[in-house]
Order: structure tokens, then sequence, then C-alpha cells
């Protein structure tokens, strides 16, 4: 078993901004594993503008984000990047299991920080009811299909929820060819930001029906069409207000949860609600050396915001460390 | 004696706070702007008054590259009648050769006078 200073898991923007504030703060030991074949998380299929505005006081996309801070990293030959490296196990003194094409390896780390970011909720999640046709698919792996594999999901889509993932894909799909017939919200009002609802779904005349849920989805392979109702404030449906829509697809947008398996595998206090650590400071765990940020500590709504809060994370694994010896 | 004023509403888009921003036109000439927190909301609404645009962002399909699809940007907004035509083009273009971020896959795309490039590098596959 190798033993390393520090290992980050995760090599998104959280993961890639701990680690070069780490780095800055004297820790010349960093490993960082990634399950993807590529650094950036979540930005390499984020190819819209609307990144780093704050942190690079610039606007660019996804990947033109990943790749200022993937270029960064290495950069530095310090920091060791392990690409399609998939970590299954963590134990509480800190050893980590990696599964890696061919091989199975454990590492042990004086320091741990965890940056595995979110999943989405799915249609389980929300409960509704009909049939389990093909065609449901939640709007984060619409957008992988598109902008990743170059395929397209549906031709007909309704989106569940008005998160800003489900607002960036009604445009996307639009732009590719496909018709969004509705945009369905529980809430009075968007989740997502305005200006997501601007330039993605007015830009395109696309309805977003607020205070509506989808009451049902029909199909037998395929879906073939939704139930919209309208609900009152306490969500229940309105008698008489339900129409339908015909569609080949359903993107359910309903939010996101942190990805906290393993830290909670190794026996770290997790509130069941958030899925979130608890955590008395920033970035910190029950577990001392512990350390978790990005979207796996919570839910971000900006990259920017991941990188700042993350290097606080890098400089607080260097503090740890150096109070070690 | 009243004037035919005509106040209009924005969501400015440039960045995530999306100040909502009044103009007031008379007779179609801007009298009044209210509202924005920067000079970039106002640049914001005299372009959807008069040209709304938009940068436009996609992806391109390689071949023989270690991705399979490139991301892709217009390097200046267009205007935002042109979108779709734009995408039917993007549709069409393939790249075969590695990029770096920041590379023109097409100069002058469509005679809109902006450049397409890709929005992360791209290598041969190893
Ligand atoms: C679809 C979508 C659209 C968004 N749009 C915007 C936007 O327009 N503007 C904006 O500012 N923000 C946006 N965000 C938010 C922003 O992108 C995220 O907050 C940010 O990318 C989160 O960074 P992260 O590093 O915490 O997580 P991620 O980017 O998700 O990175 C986590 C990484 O950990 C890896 N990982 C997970 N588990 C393991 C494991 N067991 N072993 C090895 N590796 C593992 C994953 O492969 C991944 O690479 C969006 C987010 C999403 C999901
Ligand atoms: S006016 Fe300025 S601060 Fe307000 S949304 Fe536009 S760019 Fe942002």
């Amino acid at each position: 078993m190798t033993e390393r200073d520090l290992v980050i898991v995760g090599g998104g923007p959280a993961g890639m901004a701990a680690a070069l504030c780490a780095y800055k703060n004297g820790v010349k030991d960093v490993l960082i594993i990634e399950r993807d074949q590529r650094l950036g998380g979540i930005l390499n299929q984020c190819i819209h503008p609307g990144f780093g505005l704050e942190y690079f006081k610039e606007i660019l996309t996804g990947p033109e984000y990943a790749q200022k801070v993937t270029d960064e990293i290495r950069s530095i030959k310090q920091i060791e990047v392990s690409l399609r490296s998939f970590v299954v196990k963590l134990e509480p003194h800190k050893i980590l299991t990696i599964l890696k094409p061919g091989s199975l390896q454990q590492v042990k780390a004086k320091t741990i920080i965890m940056a595995t970011g979110c999943r989405e909720k799915t249609r389980e999640m929300i409960h509704v009811p009909g049939t389990r046709p093909a065609g449901i698919f939640s709007a984060g792996l619409a957008q992988k299909l598109i902008n990743i594999e170059g395929l397209l999901p549906g031709k007909e889509v309704v989106i569940v929820g008005s998160g800003d993932i489900g607002l960036i894909m009604a445009r996307r799909l639009t732009l590719e060819g496909a018709k969004v017939k509705a945009v369905v919200e529980i809430q009075k009002e968007s989740r997502g930001l305005i200006r997501n609802v601007v330039q993605c779904l007015n830009d395109f005349d696309i309805p977003l029906y607020f205070s509506h849920k989808i009451a049902r989805i029909y199909g037998n392979k395929r879906v073939e069409k939704v139930a919209v109702i309208k609900v009152d404030d306490h969500f229940n449906p309105i008698e008489d207000s339900g129409f339908s829509i015909d569609c080949d697809t359903v993107l359910v947008s309903v939010g996101l949860i942190p990805e906290n398996e393993l830290i909670e595998m190794a026996g770290v206090a997790i509130d069941k609600k958030t899925n979130c650590p608890v955590s008395s400071e920033l970035n910190t765990t029950s577990i001392k050396g512990l350390f978790v940020c990005g979207n796996s500590y919570k839910v971000y709504d900006l990259a920017d915001s991941v990188s700042l809060d993350s290097e606080i994370a890098g400089k607080q694994a260097a503090e740890f460390l150096g109070s070690r010896l | 004696m009243t004037e035919p004023r005509l106040t209009k509403k924005f969501i400015c888009i440039e960045c995530p706070k999306g100040c909502e921003i009044t103009v007031t036109l008379d007779e179609g000439t801007i009298v009044e702007i209210t509202g924005n927190s920067c000079e970039k909301g106002e640049a914001y609404v005299r372009a959807e008054i008069t040209n709304p645009t938009r940068v436009l962002t996609s992806s391109v399909l390689a071949e023989g590259l270690e991705f399979k699809m490139i991301p892709v940007k217009t390097n200046k907004p267009i205007s935002k009648a042109k979108l779709i035509t734009a995408m039917r083009e993007i549709k069409q273009l393939r790249i075969h050769d590695p990029v770096h971020c920041g590379e023109v896959i097409q100069r002058d795309f469509l005679g809109l006078g902006v450049n397409l490039i890709a929005t992360r590098a791209c290598k041969k596959v190893e």
C-alpha cells in the first residue's frame, strides 16, 4: 500500500481548486483520483457560457473554465492525476480502495479531500405515477448524451422542473432541432436563475407552467404523452384543470443531491435530509483531516463559488498536515 | 399634452444577478433606462430593442480524435434570428485534426463577422 500526504477524490472544479491551493500552501505530494477519462467534472458537459465571471473575471463556457484549471494542474509536477480511477471504498483510517482498468489498489492518505460532486434526483424521488416506458431522462444525463456523446434523446420533449439544468437543456434541445413543448414547474416561481428563463425559454417561446405538475406519464415502449394538472398552494391538484401533451421524451430536472456514499461508509455523520456532511465549519466533517468540498459539501449554483470555497479546503488540508508534523 | 410614451421591461442576462431593467421609449427612441446595476445592462437593453444577439454554443462532431464531440462557440454574439441557421451549419461540420482551446474552426462564420472557435482542446487518439 502506498502512502500519500493528500489524496483528493474527484477532478471537477472543486477537487482541482483544492489541489492547487493545497500545493500553494506547502503540500508537495498531492494525488487527484478521477473516475472519468478527463479532468473537469460536470463542467465538461456544460458547454454553455455562464461560468467564470467571478473567479476568472471573464465569461467562459464550462469546458473553457475546466481547461483553464486543468492547464494549471498539469503544469505542476507535484500534483499527480490518476484518471479512469474509481474510488470504491473509504475506511475511517483514510485508506482508499481504487478500481482502475484491470487493477484494484489501496492508498493510505494522511489527509483526504472529497470532491465527488452531486448526482441528480430522479423520477423515483418525485413520485410521478404511470407506466415506465423508455424516454425518461434526467436533464443532466440528456446534457451528457447531446454534448459528450452526440446523441439526441428525443424529438418532442416535456421538461419537469425549472432548475437551471432543465432550462439550459430546453434551449439546447431546441437548437438541436427537438421541439420542447413545455416546462412544468410545481412551484410558483422558477428554481433556476431568471436569466436562464429569459435566454433559454423566452428566446424560443417555450411555455413555462408554474403551479403545475405532471399527473401521469403514458406510453408502453416509449413515452407517448403526459397529463399535466394545476395545483393549489398546498400542491394538491385542482379539479378540471388537467390537459395532456403529446411527447416522446420527458426530462426530469428536480434538483441535485450531494454524492456522499463513500464518507458515509467511513462513518462520517451525514444529514439524512440533504445528504450533506454534518459540519460545524466550511468543508469539515466529523472525522478530523477528512474534508469535503464543492457540490458534495453542499449544492452550489455557481462553479465560481465552488472554486472559491474549495480553495479553502486545500488550505485546511495543508494546515491539518502542518499541525501533524 | 401627454406624449406617446411606452415602457418595456427586460431582464438582463449578462450576469447571474438578472436585473430587471425598464426602458422608456418615446416614438421608438430610448429616453430613459432604469434598473440596471451596471453599464452592461444598458448595452444589453439597447441591443434587445434594436437587434438582440446571443453567443451560440454547440458541439461539433470529431472524427478520429480523443473525444467524439468538440464544444464550440461564436467568439462574439450573433443575431438571435440567425441562431437556427447557424445550428444547421454547425451540424454539417466535421473536425479531423487536433485543436487547442480557442482555435478557430470557421473564420467569418456564415459571413456574420464572427469566428466559430473550439472551447476545449482535443488530441488525436493515443
Ligand atoms: C448540469 C449542470 C449545469 C450547471 N450550470 C452552471 C452554470 O451555468 N454556471 C455555473 O456557474 N455553474 C453551473 N453549474 C454548477 C457547477 O457546474 C457545479 O457547481 C460545479 O461544477 C461543481 O463542481 P464539483 O467539482 O463539486 O463537482 P463535479 O464537477 O461534479 O465533479 C465531481 C467529480 O468527481 C468525480 N467522482 C465522483 N465520485 C468519484 C469516485 N468515487 N471516484 C473518483 N471520482 C469520482 C466525478 O467523476 C467528477 O469528475 C451546473 C451544474 C450542473 C450539474
Ligand atoms: S445590469 Fe449589470 S449587474 Fe445587472 S444583470 Fe446586467 S450585467 Fe448583471
